[in-house]
C-alpha cells in the first residue's frame, strides 16, 4: 500500500532529498538567521550555520527515505537532540509553545523559496509535488521540535514532582524515642507510600516507640486520605511503635464525622504538642517548669 | 520436641526464663511454620512460660499463611496464659502486610527482642 503510494508520488521526496543536500549551505545561512537559531546560537553565527547545516542533513536523510510524514524516521534521530535543546532554550525564554510552532514554521519559506528557483518553471507539476514534499517535511519537522519540547517538559515535571516528594515528607525526632512527620499538602497514594517508607524507617533507626502524623498541613480529608493514615498507622504498629495522628482541625473533625470515616482504631490528638505529651506521659517522662529560684542568674 | 520432619530442620524455641524465644530465619515453609505452631504451643502447655517472643528480622517475606500462623500462635499461647509478641519486623514486610490488608490487629508487636522482653516484664509485673 505504502510503496505503491511512493511510486505513484514519484521521485517529489527524492528530489527535494539532494536539493537539501546541495543547496545545504544557503538554506543554513538564511536559517541561521532566523529567531529560532539566533536565539539560542547566541555566541557565534558559524555555531548557528553548523547547527542548520545538521538539521538541513537530517531532513535530507528523511526525504531520500520516503518517510516523509513519518515523526519517527530514523533520520531525526540526530538532531533530536539538537532540537530538544532548541526548544528548551526558548520555553526558558518564556515561549509558549505555540511561538515555538509559529517560528519553525518561519523555516519553510527561505527553503520553499530556494526549491522554487532550482526549477526552470515552478508551474509544472513536477515542481508544485516537490515544493509540496519540502513542506509535507518541513510540517514534519515542527512536529518533531513539538514533541520534543513535550518530552523535556514532562521529564522536568517528573523531577519536580521527586524532589516534593523528598522535600515534603521530612521525619523529625522530636525526643528519645518519639518521631513526628509534619505532612502538608494534599495526601495522594504515592506520598502516603513514601511517607510509610520514610516513618518506618526512622522507627527502626531512632528506636521509636511513638510515631506522631501531624496532619494539619493537610487541606481536605476524604475518605481516601484516611485510609492512607491509617495503613500507616497499621504499618507503624506491625513496627512495634504506637502512632498518634495530631493537629486535626475544627473543620476536617467535621468532614470526617460527617464522611462516616472510622477513625476509631486510630489515636488521635487536636495538637502536636498533645501528642507529644501524651507520648512523653506514656513513657514516663515528665516535662514541668523550673523553678522560679533556680532559673534566676 | 516434636521430632521435625525429614529435610526439613524444625525452628529452634530456646527457654528464657519465663519467656521463650522464637527466631524465624529467611523463607518459612508452610510445613515449618505448622510444625513451629505445634512445637510452641506444647512448650507453653508443659513449661508453663508467660510469655513468647517471636522474632522475625530475619524474615523477608510474610504472606497470608504466615500471617494467620502467627496469629493463631498468639491466639493459643494467650489460652494457655501466656502473652506472645512479634519483635523485630522489617518495614518493608509491614508495608506489604499493610497494602495486603493484613493488619493482624490480635497481636502485639515490638520493634526488637530486647523491647519485646521489656514489654513482657514490664505487662507480667
Amino acid at each position: 500500500m505504502r510503496v505503491s503510494e511512493q511510486d505513484a508520488a514519484g521521485s517529489a521526496p527524492q528530489i527535494v532529498g539532494s536539493f537539501l543536500e546541495q543547496r545545504k549551505e544557503q538554506i543554513a545561512q538564511r536559517w541561521a538567521d532566523a529567531p529560532l537559531f539566533r536565539s539560542v546560537f547566541t555566541v557565534s553565527r558559524d555555531e548557528a550555520v553548523e547547527a542548520c547545516k545538521a538539521v538541513v542533513e537530517a531532513l535530507s536523510e528523511v526525504a531520500v527515505s520516503g518517510r516523509l510524514e513519518d515523526v519517527r524516521a530514523p533520520g531525526f534521530g540526530t538532531v533530536r537532540e539538537q532540537l530538544g535543546r532548541m526548544s528548551a532554550t526558548r520555553a526558558r525564554t518564556g515561549s509558549t509553545p505555540a511561538q515555538i510552532a509559529e517560528e519553525v514554521a518561519g523555516l519553510r519559506a527561505p527553503a520553499v523559496e530556494l526549491l522554487r528557483e532550482e526549477f526552470a518553471d515552478p508551474a509544472t507539476p513536477q515542481a508544485h509535488e516537490c515544493v509540496l514534499a519540502l513542506t509535507l517535511l518541513l510540517g514534519t519537522l515542527r512536529l518533531v521540535v513539538m514533541e520534543t519540547a513535550l518530552d523535556a517538559n514532562a521529564e522536568l515535571i517528573e523531577r519536580q514532582r521527586q524532589q516534593l516528594l523528598e522535600v515534603a515528607t521530612p521525619v523529625i525526632k522530636l525526643w528519645e524515642g518519639t518521631v513526628a512527620v509534619p505532612l502538608i499538602g494534599t495526601l495522594d497514594s504515592a506520598r502516603s507510600q513514601v511517607v510509610m517508607e520514610s516513618l518506618l524507617e526512622a522507627i527502626v533507626d531512632q528506636r521509636a516507640r511513638y510515631a506522631i502524623l501531624d496532619i494539619t498541613g493537610v487541606p481536605t480529608v476524604d475518605s481516601l486520605v484516611a485510609q492512607h493514615l491509617m495503613k500507616t498507622v497499621a504499618a507503624a504498629r506491625l513496627m512495634g511503635a504506637e502512632c498518634i495522628v495530631s493537629g486535626i482541625r475544627p473543620a476536617i473533625a467535621q468532614t470526617i464525622v460527617q464522611l462516616g470515616i472510622d477513625l476509631g482504631s486510630v489515636l488521635t490528638r487536636a495538637s502536636l504538642s498533645d501528642a507529644l505529651a501524651y507520648a512523653l506521659g506514656k513513657q514516663g517522662i515528665e516535662v514541668s517548669r523550673a523553678d522560679a529560684g533556680a532559673s534566676a542568674r | 520436641m516434636n521430632q521435625p520432619t525429614p529435610g526439613q530442620p524444625a525452628v529452634p524455641v530456646l527457654a528464657l526464663g519465663d519467656v521463650l524465644l522464637v527466631s524465624l530465619q529467611g523463607e518459612l515453609h508452610d510445613g515449618m511454620a505448622e510444625q513451629l505452631q505445634h512445637d510452641i504451643t506444647s512448650r507453653v502447655a508443659t513449661s508453663g512460660v508467660t510469655g513468647v517472643v517471636i522474632d522475625i528480622s530475619g524474615v523477608e517475606i510474610v504472606d497470608s499463611f504466615l500471617g494467620r500462623v502467627l496469629a493463631e500462635i498468639a491466639s493459643t499461647a494467650r489460652l494457655l496464659a501466656a502473652r506472645t509478641v512479634l519483635a523485630g519486623m522489617r518495614p518493608a514486610v509491614a508495608i506489604t502486610l499493610v497494602e495486603l490488608g493484613l493488619t493482624l490487629p490480635g497481636l502485639v508487636t515490638a520493634l526488637d527482642v530486647d523491647r519485646a522482653m521489656e514489654l513482657l516484664s514490664r505487662g507480667g509485673s
